[in-house]
C-alpha cells in the first residue's frame, strides 16, 4: 500500500482551481482561494470569501496582535495555516445588543473576567462564544476562516479575488 | 401503497431472493446487476450499486435540501414534510415530450419504503456509503445483509462538535479509525486553557482530524453553527452518487486535495460548467443548478449551508437571484 499523501494549501504554497464554463457566467461560482486572498491582505482584514445572504465566511490573515472583537452571536474560527492564539474575556456587561449582527471591533481590551486562551494551528476549529471578547495573536503570518454574519468590518472585494472570465 | 405490479424484467422473474417494492404508481425491482424503476409510461434502469448509493444518501439525509437526482431521470424533491418522487421531471427531453411522471408522498411513507428496499437489496459486504475501493460488490443473487452500515445518518451538531452535550469526537475507542487515505493527517489537539467556570465555552478541536475519521463518503455532517449558517465537514472519494439540485445557494470550501464538479442546469439537465477545486478554494453552487463531484483521492470538503427554511420559496419565487453575490 502506498502511503497517503494528503495535499493541503498554505500561504507559501497553494494552487488555485478554475471554472470551465460551458454555458454560464464564471462569476456565478464566486471562485477564490483563501491562501491567495490572505497573501494579499493586510493583517486582520476580514475579507469575505463566501456569502449566503447575511451569513459570511471571512478569510483573515492573522499576523501580530489583532484588535479586540466581540459579537452578539457565536462565531467560529478555523485555522487553515500557521498558529494562532485566541484570548478570551467575559465582559462585565454586554458590549453589543442581540440585534447587532457581525463582528464588532472594540477600542481596547474590555473590562471583565479572563475566560482563558487557546493555541490552535492548522485544522483546529475554535468557538468564539456569543458575548465574549476575543483577540488573535500570531507571531508569523497565519490564515483563518471566520464563520460569522456580515458586519461593519466585512470587506467585499469579489472582483479582485474571484475568477471573472 | 398501490398494487401497481411492475411489468417484470426477464432476470427479475428468476427467484433471486429480492423483494419488489411499490409506492403509489411506482414499482421497484432488482436483479443481479440492475434496479428497475417502473412508473406510468416507462421503466428506468440503473446499475444496482449506483442506485443503492443514491438511495442511501436520500434515506440518510431525509431527502436533503432540494432535489436528489438518482440519475438523469429518477429523483426526489424535498418539500420538508412531503416529498415528490419523479421520473423525467427535470429532463428537458422527457418534459418536452410530456413523458414525465411525478407523485407526492408523505416523507415518512416514502422514507419507510426506501429504507426497506435499501435493507433488502443491500448484500452482505456492500456498504453504499463507502468508496468502491473499500467495499465489496452489490451484484448477484441475494446474499445476507448489511443492516448496520445502513443506519448511519447525516449527523448534526447543535453548536460545535465536542462541546458538552453536543456531538462527540471520533476516536479509535468508538471504532472510528483514521481513513486509509488520511494516515498523514495530524491528529494533534489544540491547547485549550480555560479558567475555572469557562470550561464549556473556551473550546477548540481538531476538525481536520475529526473529518479524517469519517467512515462515510459524500455525507456532510454539521460541525459548527452560527444561527442558520452551518459548516458541514465531509470526506469525498470517487463520485457523488447523486446529482444534487439544491433549492438554495450552497458553498464549498476544499480543505485538501481536489474535486471536480460537473454542473448542469437544475431544470433541464443541460451542462453549464465544470468547477475544479484545489486546497483552499472556495466556490458557490448557484440555486438553479445541479452538481456532481469527482474526487480521485479521498478529500476533505466543507459544505457550507444556510438552513433558513424560508429560502426554497424565496429562490423559486424569484425574490432571490440564484447566485449569491453580484460583482
Ligand atoms: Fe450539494
Amino acid at each position: 500500500m502506498t502511503a497517503a499523501q494528503t495535499v493541503f494549501g498554505s500561504l507559501k504554497h497553494f494552487e488555485k482551481g478554475h471554472v470551465d464554463v460551458i454555458d454560464d457566467n464564471p462569476k456565478h461560482y464566486v471562485l477564490s482561494n483563501v491562501f491567495e486572498v490572505a497573501s494579499k491582505s493586510k493583517p486582520y482584514e476580514k475579507v469575505a470569501v463566501g456569502q449566503n445572504l447575511r451569513y459570511v465566511i471571512e478569510a483573515i490573515r492573522a499576523e501580530g496582535t489583532s484588535p479586540w472583537y466581540t459579537a452578539s452571536h457565536d462565531e467560529s474560527a478555523l485555522i487553515m495555516d500557521g498558529t494562532v492564539e485566541i484570548h478570551l474575556i467575559k465582559p462585565e456587561k454586554a458590549l453589543v445588543p442581540d440585534s447587532k449582527e457581525g463582528t464588532v471591533k472594540l477600542d481596547s481590551e474590555p473590562k471583565g473576567k479572563k475566560m482563558g486562551w487557546i493555541k490552535a494551528w492548522r485544522g483546529h476549529m475554535a468557538l468564539l462564544p456569543k458575548g465574549a471578547a476575543y483577540q488573535f495573536r500570531s507571531a508569523a503570518p497565519a490564515v483563518l476562516l471566520l464563520q460569522t454574519i456580515k458586519g461593519d468590518h466585512t470587506i467585499e472585494r469579489w472582483a479582485d479575488i474571484c475568477q471573472t472570465e | 401503497m398501490s398494487t401497481a405490479t411492475p411489468a417484470t424484467t426477464p432476470s427479475a422473474k428468476k427467484n433471486l431472493g429480492y423483494k419488489t417494492f411499490a409506492i403509489g404508481k411506482f414499482g421497484f425491482e432488482r436483479d443481479e446487476y440492475f434496479a428497475h424503476i417502473h412508473y406510468p409510461g416507462g421503466v428506468q434502469t440503473m446499475p444496482v450499486d449506483a442506485f443503492l448509493r443514491a438511495l442511501m444518501r436520500d434515506v440518510g439525509w431525509g431527502f436533503f435540501y432540494g432535489t436528489v437526482n438518482f440519475d438523469h431521470v429518477i429523483g426526489t424533491i424535498n418539500h420538508y414534510g412531503t416529498v415528490e418522487l419523479f421520473a423525467g421531471l427535470l429532463n428537458e427531453a422527457y418534459r418536452s415530450k410530456n413523458l414525465h411522471y411525478v407523485e407526492t408522498f408523505d416523507s415518512k411513507d416514502l422514507k419507510k419504503v426506501f429504507e426497506q428496499m435499501l435493507d433488502d437489496w443491500t448484500n452482505e459486504g456492500f456498504d453504499p456509503y463507502a468508496a468502491p475501493d473499500e467495499t465489496g460488490n452489490a451484484y448477484g443473487p441475494k446474499r445476507g445483509n448489511n443492516t448496520k452500515a445502513l443506519k448511519r445518518e447525516r449527523i448534526v451538531s447543535a453548536r460545535m462538535v465536542g462541546l458538552p452535550g453536543d456531538l462527540p469526537y471520533r476516536t479509535d475507542a468508538a471504532g472510528q479509525f483514521i481513513n486509509r487515505q488520511f494516515t498523514d493527517v495530524p491528529q494533534d489537539s489544540p491547547e485549550v486553557h480555560a479558567e475555572p467556570g469557562f470550561e464549556g465555552e473556551v473550546h477548540a478541536f481538531n476538525m481536520f482530524a475529526y473529518a479524517s475519521r469519517s467512515d462515510v463518503t459524500w455525507n456532510p455532517s454539521v460541525v459548527s453553527n452560527v444561527k442558520d449558517s452551518q459548516i458541514c465537514a465531509t470526506t469525498e472519494e470517487y463520485i457523488l452518487p447523486i446529482f444534487h439540485g439544491n433549492d438554495r445557494v450552497e458553498w464549498f470550501i476544499q480543505v485538501c486535495d481536489e474535486i471536480t464538479w460537473e454542473v448542469a442546469d437544475g431544470k433541464t439537465g443541460n451542462p453549464r460548467a465544470k468547477v475544479t477545486m484545489k486546497a483552499g478554494d472556495v466556490a458557490a453552487m448557484p440555486a438553479d443548478i445541479r452538481h456532481k463531484g469527482y474526487s480521485p483521492k479521498r478529500s476533505i470538503l466543507i459544505v457550507w449551508e444556510n438552513n433558513d427554511s424560508t429560502l426554497p420559496k424565496r429562490y423559486s419565487g424569484g425574490e432571490l437571484k440564484p447566485y449569491p453575490v453580484e460583482f
